[in-house]
């Protein structure tokens, strides 16, 4: 099969034979299939990074655009001059505002990953439980809500957690609290939209690991003794456990570089570095030091993360 | 397993609560009379005419369905490519590097994509003069690159669950590379595309942080539209905005399930017989 596919496709030199300009032609197709995207992503995706490189070593200027150029160059006299200036990653590491908002943000979404994982599970479980037309229809209840606007699903909460909102009226009326609460613009409300929004991404993985898994195992366990928090734990928690990383690693990477929902549900201290570089590049019009963090973000948090899914990837392929 | 049932039941409940609570509560708040969001003042359509009449958000809703048609279309023309190159060509000279760039933008923060795009743009526009100046052409860049991805991704996935019998006979019998693709595979990943293409229009549609970094003057989309209003507190407007968007993903998701369930039992019978 595969030799036969080769052949076709790439036009072994080997196979010189009748048809020879018929796969010197296959050839050109198969660059432009190729080149088409590959163009497209290197001079939209990954030469961009070459320039946020470029711009982070530039100094700020009063100028169109307000950042200073790294080379001059002056014909008559015969001089290249090459300025680089690393002055915006020494303030980055001198700063502790930023180590803070770096350290703030993987700890926020580190807890708000582990409740979204604690919240979906029994969502996931039950789904993976119930029965034909039930379980389509509870699917579809969990995937609804990913496909109406994000933005709008955080301003849900505004509504719900303001001060005179429904929560804060429905504890009054309860006479659980005596004052309304001050829920909105605080960590809590960030907590609560990153699970909100986050919720789909966690509960479809588990449900296809919770799906596989064969339920006899777990009545095995009980038959033979095992309670049932002794099943769960030695049972169903490492059969669903692809499921679980999955999950994490979708809801934990948005959750890092978020920055609509601490905009609208956090405080002014809530610190979060996507938010520290919105701010940086339009409040304060700094490019230099936007690009700096970026570029320190690329490569304390995305690469890492990148690594850990291409293993993945690459243990759930094997 | 019964005894824990009642847990379950229990929290798988509180669960679903949670996802819609906010979203019932912003339907019915966008038929609320009084202008306070959280005072009841009776039922009333007040807010969805305001809506109509407002033209900043009208005309940012007709830009941001523009953008995200253009953007989805390319995205899944570039994003078929990407995923037929990568699971059908076999070991090519830069596959790493292609797959690398493919799947990459799905785990870029949004803050870094969007910067990156504009200060390329900037350059670009220093040194080759193009393109002058920001704004719907550059937004549909920006989208058909990071949604090319997500389609990508789902193109491969179904190619690589795919029997390729199909493909193998088709070259069997002669079908030039061209004439399999679009006679055999094509017809073959449709649903895949027809996916990717919804879901790279809804990404686009939503797009807020990506947009706000690449977007010139005067080419607001409705996510930046909806952000610097909602930014001051919550407006009944936003409210009839949100239950009509909601609406219209309600009803186009229920069809597709409509329509795949039918398809299923069309086979079904099909087998049948």
């Amino acid at each position: 099969m595969s030799i036969l596919k080769g052949s076709a496709w790439i036009g072994d030199e080997s196979q010189i034979g009748v048809k020879r300009p018929f796969f010197s032609r296959i050839r050109w197709g198969k660059l432009a299939v190729i080149s088409m995207p590959m163009f497209w992503l290197g001079l939209f995706f990954f030469v961009p990074f070459l320039v946020v490189f470029k711009i982070s070593l530039a100094e700020t200027a009063i100028a169109v655009p307000p950042y200073t150029s790294l080379l001059e160059w002056n014909l008559e006299e015969a001089y290249l001059n090459l300025k680089i200036n690393l002055g915006n990653y020494f303030y980055l590491v001198e700063d502790t505002f930023y180590l803070d908002a770096y350290l703030n943000s993987i700890k926020i979404a580190a807890i708000s990953t582990l409740i979204t994982l604690i919240v979906a599970f029994p969502i996931a479980y039950l789904i993976a439980r119930s029965e034909g037309s039930v379980r389509g229809l509870l699917l579809a209840a969990v995937i609804l809500p990913f496909w109406t606007s994000f933005l709008l699903r955080v301003y849900a909460w505004m509504g719900f957690l303001k001060k005179n909102g429904i929560v804060n009226d429905m504890l009054l009326g309860m006479g659980v609290i005596d004052q309304p609460l001050q829920m909105l613009q605080t960590d809590f409300a960030v907590y609560v939209g990153i699970v909100y929004t986050y919720l789909p991404f966690m509960v479809l993985p588990l449900y296809s690991a919770l799906e596989k898994m064969d339920m006899t195992l777990l009545e095995a366990a009980e038959d033979l003794g095992a309670r049932p928090v002794t099943g769960f734990c030695l049972v169903t928690l490492p059969l669903a456990l692809p499921g679980i990383i999955a999950g994490c690693l979708l809801v934990f990477i948005p959750a890092v570089g978020e920055f609509v929902i601490p905009a609208l549900l956090g405080g002014s201290d809530t610190l979060m570095i996507g938010r520290v570089l919105w701010d940086e590049f339009f409040l304060n019009r700094d490019w230099p030091m936007a690009s700096a963090v970026a570029i320190v973000m690329l490569i304390v948090l995305v690469l890492p993360i990148m690594l850990i899914r291409n293993t993945q990837g690459k243990e759930a392929a094997s | 397993m019964k005894r824990r049932s009642w847990f379950l039941n229990l929290s798988a409940t509180a669960g679903f609560i949670f996802l819609y609570a906010p979203i019932v509560a912003l339907i019915v708040y966008s038929f609320n009379k009084s202008k306070l969001v959280t005072v009841w003042g009776g039922w009333s359509l007040k807010w969805y005419t305001e809506l109509f009449n407002n033209e900043q958000i009208i005309e940012a809703a007709w830009l941001s369905v523009k953008i995200a048609f253009i953007s989805a279309s390319l995205a899944v023309v570039l994003g078929t490519l990407a995923g037929y190159a990568m699971s059908r060509f076999g070991p090519f000279r830069g596959k790493m590097i292609l797959s690398g760039w493919v799947t990459a933008p799905l785990v870029m923060p949004e803050v870094i994509t969007g910067l990156s795009l504009l200060l390329l743009f900037v350059a670009m526009e220093r040194i080759f003069g193009w393109p002058s100046g920001r704004g719907t052409g550059t937004i549909i860049i920006a989208h058909t690159t990071f949604c090319m991805a997500y389609v990508a991704v789902i193109v491969q996935a179904r190619l690589s669950s795919m029997d390729e019998s199909l493909e193998e006979a088709a070259m069997d019998l002669g079908a030039r590379p061209s004439s399999l693709f679009f006679l055999v595979t094509l017809p073959l990943i449709a649903p895949a595309i027809i996916s990717g293409w919804l879901l790279s229009f809804t990404l686009s549609l939503d797009d807020l942080v990506i947009a706000s970094f690449v977007s010139g003057p005067g080419n607001s989309t409705l996510p930046m539209v909806i952000f610097s209003k909602v930014r001051l507190g919550v407006t009944p407007e936003v409210n009839a905005l949100a239950t009509l968007m909601i609406l219209i993903v309600a009803v186009g998701v229920i069809a597709a399930m409509y329509q795949m369930r039918r398809q299923a039992r069309l086979l079904e019978r099909l087998d049948n017989n």
